[in-house]
């Protein structure tokens, strides 16, 4: 019984700052969020319920449209971050030496923790029309004039990548590491092609990994401002970009309210139902 | 395929090869910042003028280098605080958490477990946003009502911590349940068992198994904090973090001294990744 008094003041000792956390910075601004995304100044000054926010994003093509294309491009990232990456969550946890990898493991850590700023500059010093890349082309005579690639799309989905898809190797790596290799060698000694042992034994096995991966890639590029802003030209406006202009350039608050709301809707959507078609929980992607 | 298997020489060396690019994908942007911070030319890129450290060093009229440059000498401090103040906040409520919700039982707990993960899918941004309405809206009243105006409501350095606070302990949170489900609860019962309170059993027995992952969610938090934006952008006040100084700097007016800056985080992130290293491979000789 004694066990059990103590129990009571360690409890609230721990649920009381844990509740204080979550309600006063995650419901109650969300909760905000929300109601101000439905309130709208009228002719006197005074905020009154209204759709009116709402209404604005439909009606006008480039909010809807930069939404739209926000949405594609961010899975065409995610899709593109597991291509990329997969033979070399592969190459880390099955092929390469130990010793290897985990030098290699090292070099995949700095950029991560570099910071996406330092990044994304880094490549706007490398694309930019006086760039390292131009600079290189012309000096070795491949090119004569310097090809424009930063402030494109294909600027921004090289730095929405880059800074996503390590987020993409290390859950692939942790549930290749539990893969026993003997699947591999009996699949191989009842001569089953590389294609087959990659499509119906290491892809099926890894899933977990790559759902959780394909999450965090998904939510950190259609949540990122950096690499569409710096590397992105005129004509790849993303969502966030509406937002951060709503609260800091027209201080539209309200506006940017629903913006903010939308895309939470968009984002929770679509991991929700990658979380149903993959048959995963949420507790899973944190872990 | 793999280690124990044979492989045709064009199949080993074609993955060899991507490895390779792939690698060098992931250098070139920190290499071409690192090696351009020598680089004695006013613009932020090539051609090559010669070394030297003036970005670092000068404070002449034409060039100031980092070390010269009151503003971003500022900010990096800012950001430094900021991040101190950040990691212990998250430090001990995400240890809390996991602690709360890896041992006890309680009504709701699954609910309040699924909102203790929901930064992980909320985007920064909408965190920034809706935590700058609750505090704007939060002050107003205040103000009107007992006429008195809270600094903590209006973006401001504290603000900045409570938003990346507000993420942060859910990492934290993470990484330290991932020790405790190693735990053996079995210690913890023993202590019990002593006679030792349930509180001097966390404080003695499970906080001294779960240090090295609390130490390194401490230091997880930092780097978070040392490089956010995107919450942190709509809560910064008149006192600039260095991320988001570089940021309008990039914007508005980049001279090489963005280079030295840049080189100096990878610098410092590449020794402390060197030193984790060697240092984990001491413990575990494998």
């Amino acid at each position: 019984m004694e066990i059990k008094k103590g129990f009571n003041v360690t409890f609230y000792l721990l649920i009381i700052p844990v509740l204080i956390w979550l309600i006063t910075l995650i419901v109650i601004p969300h909760g905000e969020l929300f109601i101000s995304s439905f309130l709208v100044e009228d002719d006197l000054g005074e905020m009154v319920f209204s759709l009116g926010n709402y209404i604005e994003f439909f009606s006008h093509q480039i909010y809807w449209m930069t939404f739209v294309k926000t949405a594609i491009y961010a899975i065409g990232v995610t899709v593109l971050a597991f291509i990329v990456t997969f033979p070399i969550a592969f190459y880390l946890t099955k092929v390469a030496s130990r010793k290897n990898a985990s030098f290699l493991m090292l070099l995949l850590l700095v950029p991560l923790w570099v910071g996406e700023l330092v990044t994304v500059y880094g490549w706007m010093v490398l694309l930019g029309d006086h760039g390292i890349i131009n600079h290189f082309l012309i000096g070795v005579g491949i090119i004569d004039e310097p090809i424009n690639m930063l402030y494109t799309n294909f600027s921004m989905v090289i730095g929405l990548l880059y800074m996503s898809m390590l987020f993409m190797v290390l859950p692939v790596m942790s549930a290749l590491e539990s893969m026993d290799d003997s699947l591999i060698e009996a699949a191989c000694d009842l001569g089953a092609s590389k294609w087959v042992i990659f499509t119906r034994i290491v892809i099926p096995y890894a899933m977990p990994g790559i759902v959780s991966g394909a999450i965090i890639v998904f939510m950190l590029v259609i949540g990122d401002y950096l690499a569409p802003n710096l590397l992105g030209g005129k004509n790849s406006l993303w969502f966030t970009e509406q937002i951060y202009n709503e609260f800091l350039s027209t201080f539209n608050w309200n506006e940017g309210a629903a913006f903010g709301f939308l895309l939470l809707i968009l984002s929770s959507s679509i991991i929700w139902v990658a979380l149903k078609l993959s048959g995963q929980k949420l507790e899973k992607v944190g872990s | 395929m793999i280690r124990s298997l044979p492989n045709s020489p064009l199949y080993k060396v074609g993955y060899r090869v991507y490895v390779f690019l792939f690698f060098t994908f992931l250098v070139m942007p920190l290499l071409a910042i690192s090696v351009l911070a020598f680089n004695d030319s006013d613009f932020i890129s090539l051609p090559w003028h010669g070394f030297t450290l003036d970005w670092f060093f000068a404070a002449t009229d034409e060039r100031e280098g980092l070390f010269a440059d009151e503003g971003l000498i500022s900010s990096i401090y800012v950001s430094i605080s900021t991040g101190l103040s950040v990691a212990a906040m998250a430090t001990i409520v995400g240890t809390m958490a996991a602690l709360l919700f890896e041992e006890e039982q309680f009504r709701f707990k699954g609910l309040l477990y699924f909102l203790a993960l929901t930064p992980l899918v909320i985007p920064g941004v909408i965190l920034g946003i809706s935590i700058l309405l609750t505090a704007t809206a939060a002050g107003v009243h205040i103000e009107d009502n007992f006429g008195v105006d809270i600094e903590l409501f209006r973006p401001s350095y504290w603000l900045v911590i409570l938003g990346q606070f507000a993420f942060e302990a859910t990492f934290v949170m993470l990484l330290v349940s991932a020790r405790l489900k190693k735990f053996d609860r079995t210690l913890e019962e023993a202590a019990l068992s002593l006679k030792a309170t349930r509180l001097q059993a966390i404080l003695y027995v499970t906080l001294p198994f779960l240090r090295p992952a609390i130490i390194g969610a401490f230091v997880v938090a930092f780097i978070l904090s040392f490089s956010n934006i995107n919450t942190t952008i709509f809560l910064v006040g008149s006192d600039p973090t260095l991320p988001i100084d570089l940021y309008s700097r990039i914007r508005f007016s980049s001279t090489p001294v963005l280079n030295a800056v840049s080189f100096m985080i990878v610098l410092t992130i590449s020794v402390f990744a060197l030193i984790n290293f060697f240092v984990s491979r001491k413990k575990t000789p494998s």
